[in-house]
């Protein structure tokens, strides 16, 4: 078997892509509470919070949270998947279907991750302050 | 398609072999056919030559549409091996031996190849360095007498092989912030490597994820790549064997020849015709085999490019 590269829906592919992208970062100024991807922005205020994995994307890609709690990622798709965080503090094996990773976010701040697996696979927790 | 060897009325005759179970070649600009697979003439090597096979993700540990038995089908392929009327001196698999770097994983895998009484030169898959470890089980297995996290080199009838790794440090991130990478200390240690040798060297160089961009989209490509082409651009005939994209795509750059690899599990997308790249659980069993296979790499000549034969799992 040898397999071609079409150019012509690749080109519409990317025009649809710079569309959305361009949506998405006006809505982000006009909006604040969406991400740049236009993706909704999930709290989870009780522990623990769960990300699911699912046709190559994590759902919400933005969760929030309070410092402590305890995210379970679980990977329902067909494909193996990873969660590793981009400053590599933490990071899953490979997640077969049904599997799970959980990891306790300590301190606050922005943990933007991946899946090492499929690079394009992009989500990020955002851990705020615990109450007083 | 850009620069590719491969014109269009060439490209329908492969399509069509490729489900009739005939061999192909392509040597210099045009495909030729080499006989029916499992006919003597196709595998037959003139004398003084190296033939070696390139297997690819066979990805021991699947289980799910449309090959739940990957064991079996990587069995079929070291059997066309077996079988082949000219032995191979030796074989390349270009990595994701494993689905998910379990120990059980790979040592299916070295059962069934091991059989073919072989000497094997691997390169990981990112796949076989997704233990939390990030790689440590793989290299302790697979990287003695290896360079750094895995890769190394070594001659082998005049050709020089180098194994390349690009499967550690994948940066996040869409189009070209996605892609692989080889790295710095990878890539002065490959400066050095052919630093001195004679132009006229044949030179093979294997690595998992393509070394030229083919999809930035799926990350099918390597964000550095160039800088390593650009130490092998006076070498009169290189050729690049990759793996993981589960299908056979070929370019050709000058003197450098690039081709990806079937698998022997499971086929995925072409490039952009799903919205990702997972396996193509749509195929039915009967189809399977048509998408699965080796490759035969020919040396006819002490120097000088080699021929490529792909063949399919049809029995």
């Amino acid at each position: 078997m040898l397999t071609t590269i079409n150019p012509a829906p690749r080109r519409r592919r990317i025009a649809l892509l710079l569309g959305a992208v361009g949506v998405a970062s006006l809505l982000a100024v006009v909006l604040p509470e969406l991400t740049a991807i236009g993706e909704e922005v999930v709290t989870a205020a009780a522990s623990p919070a769960t990300v699911q994995i699912d046709n190559f994307a994590f759902a919400p890609a933005t969760l929030t949270v309070t410092a402590g709690t305890t995210v379970t990622w679980k990977n329902d798709d067909d494909s193996p998947h990873r969660v590793t965080d981009k400053k590599r503090t933490f990071t899953s094996a490979a997640l077969d279907t049904g599997d799970t990773f959980s990891h306790t976010f300590a301190a606050p701040g922005e943990y933007p991750y991946f899946c090492s697996l499929h690079p394009y696979m992009v989500g990020k927790i955002v851990v705020k302050p615990a109450a007083p | 398609m850009t620069a590719t060897s491969v014109n269009r009325r060439g490209l329908l005759k492969c399509m069509t072999w490729a489900g009739t179970g005939v061999v192909w070649s392509l040597s210099g600009e045009m495909p030729r056919t080499l006989g029916l697979i499992g006919d003597a003439a196709a595998a037959e090597a003139p004398q003084g030559a190296l033939t070696f096979v390139q297997i690819s993700d066979s990805h021991i540990g699947f289980h799910l549409p449309p090959n739940a038995d990957p064991l079996a089908t990587l069995t079929e392929a070291i059997d066309k091996i077996k079988a082949m009327p000219t032995q191979p001196a030796f074989l390349v698999h270009t990595g994701d031996i494993s689905h998910l770097s379990k120990e059980q994983e790979w040592d299916d895998a070295d059962q069934v190849i091991k059989s073919a009484n072989k000497q094997v030169f691997y390169v990981p898959g990112e796949h076989d360095v997704a233990d939390a470890d990030n790689g440590k089980a793989y290299l302790a297995r697979y990287g003695k007498d290896t360079k750094g996290k895995g890769w190394y080199s070594f001659d082998m009838a005049g050709v020089h092989f180098i194994g390349l790794v690009n499967v550690f440090n994948f940066q996040p991130g869409f189009k070209s912030a996605g892609l692989a990478t080889i790295g710095d200390e990878q890539l002065e240690w490959l400066e050095k490597d052919v630093a001195g040798r004679s132009a006229s060297t044949p030179i093979v160089l294997m690595a998992h994820l393509p070394l030229w961009t083919i999809y930035p989209e799926w990350g099918w490509g390597t964000a550095d790549a160039g800088r390593a082409l650009s130490y092998l651009k006076r070498f009169g005939s290189v050729t690049v064997l990759n793996g993981h994209i589960h299908q056979i795509i070929q370019k050709v750059e000058g003197n450098i020849t690039f081709r990806t690899a079937a698998s022997t599990a499971y086929p995925q997308p072409a490039p952009g015709t799903a919205p990702a790249p997972g396996p193509m659980k749509e195929v039915p069993a009967a189809e399977l085999h048509k998408y699965l296979g080796i490759r035969t790499v020919n040396y006819v000549r002490s120097k000088g490019a080699p021929a490529l034969i792909d063949s399919t799992l049809v029995a």
